[in-house]
């Protein structure tokens, strides 16, 4: 068992040395002397310690000021209508399903890492599910909005809900936009169980360590009574395999779904059987761009660097790297699917797309997604956090302009010359989707103040794992 | 109750207390630790099974309710095209599938468990505060046949734990 003579007092030495497999990767899961103890304290202290760091004020603070902005922006929305932002017919879409497709995108990475990483038994995931899957929710969250208020009657969405209606009529189960409904809600819900069920655990440490009466009675609420029994822990772990497995397939419907909205549409560049794998990669890819966003400040700004090691920033932007190639995969086939078609219509689009008026749109994403990640091949680029955040940055960014492609350029120039026309987003578009960033981060901040941010059991059983190893 | 440092000591106890008659145990522990509820004697959940059948209702449900509406409560002729348009209704019946088995999942391990349950015997002994923080704990319950306040302690102090302490109800 590590004592704590060789414990290590300044995280920050966990970036600099660390242990390399054979190959020259970074080997180890967790920085060297984490013991049952000093896991539960690092983690738990950042939710029961007073005061707050500075850094979770300030950052508060601008997303809390953000979320205002959203509130406002959504306010004037109800009382005008959408008619203040800049769609029109034949760009009727706009910013409102470029940030839902975006957002829906980010939210899978959280899925992707807590279940399908299960699944395959990768170790490295357990110090980064919790707040991934809180991610996803957040995301999720945000996601849900966008349709919403892209209704025009946003007070009537409940029409979309198969329930017994005074007009004796039903949704049309046949439209994708209905599958979205069932698709994004059922997302919702099943990450927020998958989420909650690890969290039990975890509220049961918080409750007994918690020192005011306050505190035990709010976790101990939250926490159900959990004692740790045998035979639960048992049920428990039956049950979370299953909700793994089946937020696995869930996960990689999902996204098909919110493509089929675009490919069951006659559009040029919409139209197209790529689109399904094409979409559930890109999710993965700006989902785990906005992981590393998150991650990298956190650990730093909570010490958290022996949990979330080098080992865990060099997968996730191996994993980014990945998937990358596969978005650019799709991007290429697209090209080459518009010509071969013989289509003209198809063929113009890409062309369109490449130099037409929003070319210059079309290029930036093509240096945000397809070039800059590139830098991820170096292993220097991969275990610096600071150069892993700018490509991350770069990645979000690529895939929010990857939206605007699809949704604006295809649709202000499709088959008929006289409708053509083209889209300005508004000061208002501008105000929700920022707003909307500040209404995730809020969330997240409350998470990290609130919940524990790394699963503590499941950590637990990675120390048991090291320290057989180690014997 | 008696209380142990790690995980391996916990498993080779309850083997013992198991072996030695003691039928109504239970073990505490901070994470889920391999091998503990066989050594209890437990082999399987019925979760999986729980699991199935609320998946299996939720498609079979979600599939028929879309057959319904589309083919016999509102039939609206779009071009011709059949009523019954199964493709079409995949998805939908994919996802209540997967909302279904996930809520039997939750609601199910909650309700075998006996959970919520905010009061229970064990949380009078102050020291197994730390089941959910380092320690491990064997709990012999007083409603088992073998079960002799003197005995049942002496054998318990027999294991090598760090203590054993009376749980009062």
């Amino acid at each position: 068992m590590p004592d704590d003579a060789n414990k290590i007092a300044d995280p920050e030495s966990n970036d600099r040395n660390y242990v390399v497999s054979p190959l020259g990767y970074p080997a180890r899961v967790l920085g060297p002397g984490e013991t049952y103890e000093t896991v539960t304290d690092k983690i738990a202290t950042v939710v029961l310690k007073q005061p707050y760091p500075k850094g979770w004020w300030i950052g508060f603070g601008i997303s809390f000021a953000l979320l205002m902005l959203f509130l406002y922006a959504v306010t004037y929305l109800l009382y005008r209508g959408v008619g203040i932002w800049g769609i029109n017919i034949p760009i009727a879409w706009g910013f409102a399903i470029i940030n839902f497709v975006w957002w829906i995108g980010i939210g899978h990475a959280g899925t992707f890492i807590s279940a399908i990483l299960l699944l395959v038994m990768q170790k490295w995931r357990t110090s980064i599910n919790r707040l991934t899957e809180a991610m996803t929710l957040f995301a999720v969250a945000c996601a849900g909005m966008f349709p919403l208020l892209h209704l025009g009657r946003p007070w009537l969405f409940y029409w979309l809900i198969p329930y017994p209606d005074t007009m004796g009529l039903w949704p049309q189960f046949r439209s994708p936009l209905v599958w979205d409904v069932f698709a994004v809600s059922t997302y919702f819900t099943v990450s927020l169980i998958f989420w909650y069920a690890g969290l039990i655990p975890d509220l049961a440490t918080l409750r007994d360590r918690a020192q005011t009466r306050g505190k035990q009675f709010f976790y101990g609420v939250l926490a159900l009574g959990w004692r740790g029994s045998a035979k639960h822990w048992q049920r428990h772990q039956s049950a979370y395999l299953l909700l793994a497995g089946l937020a696995t397939p869930l996960v990689l419907s999902v996204h098909s779904v919110v493509s089929f909205d675009f490919s069951v549409a006659i559009v040029p560049g919409w139209h197209s059987t790529i689109f399904p794998p094409y979409f559930v990669a890109g999710a993965i890819y700006s989902g785990f761009a906005m992981v590393l966003n998150i991650v990298i400040p956190l650990r730093k700004l909570y010490g958290l660097q022996s949990l979330v090691t080098m080992r865990h920033l060099n997968n996730m932007a191996n994993i980014m790297l990945a998937t990358g190639l596969m978005v650019s995969y799709g991007y290429l086939m697209e090209a080459f699917m518009a010509w071969y078609s013989g289509d003209i219509f198809e063929q113009y689009m890409m062309l369109n797309r490449a130099f037409g008026p929003y070319g210059w749109v079309f290029w930036l994403l093509m240096l945000c997604n397809v070039l800059i990640p590139q830098v991820l091949w170096s292993r220097h680029v991969r275990t610096t956090p600071i150069l892993l955040f700018i490509v991350a940055l770069f990645v979000n960014v690529g895939m929010w302009l990857e939206r605007f492609v699809i949704v604006v350029t295809s649709l202000h120039r499709d088959f008929v010359p006289s409708v053509w026309r083209m889209y300005y987003p508004t000061v208002w578009d501008w105000a929700t989707f920022i707003g909307s960033i500040g209404l995730f981060l809020t969330l997240l901040f409350l998470f990290i103040r609130f919940l524990p941010m790394i699963s503590i059991s499941e950590v637990r059983e990675l120390v048991a794992e090291h320290e057989e190893v180690e014997k | 109750m008696a209380e142990f440092e790690n995980h391996e000591v916990l498993v080779d106890a309850t083997q013992r207390t198991y072996a030695e008659g003691y039928r109504k145990l239970d073990a505490y522990s901070p994470f889920p630790v391999h091998g503990l509820s066989e050594a209890l004697g437990r082999r399987k959940t019925r979760v999986p099974l729980i699991v199935l059948l609320g998946g299996m209702t939720g498609g079979l449900g979600g599939y028929f309710m879309q057959w319904y509406a589309m083919r016999v409560d509102y039939p609206f002729n779009i071009g011709g095209r059949p009523l019954h348009s199964w493709p079409a209704f995949i998805p939908i019946t994919f996802e209540l599938t997967i909302l279904c088995a996930a809520l039997s999942a939750i609601i199910g391990m909650l309700a075998l468990n006996r959970l919520p349950e905010p009061y229970h015997p064990v949380f009078n002994v102050p020291e197994f505060r730390r089941a959910s923080l380092d320690r491990f704990f064997l709990c012999v319950e007083a409603t088992d046949p073998k079960f002799d306040l003197v005995r049942t302690r002496t054998f318990l102090e027999g294991l090598r734990p760090e203590s054993v302490k009376e749980v009062t109800s």
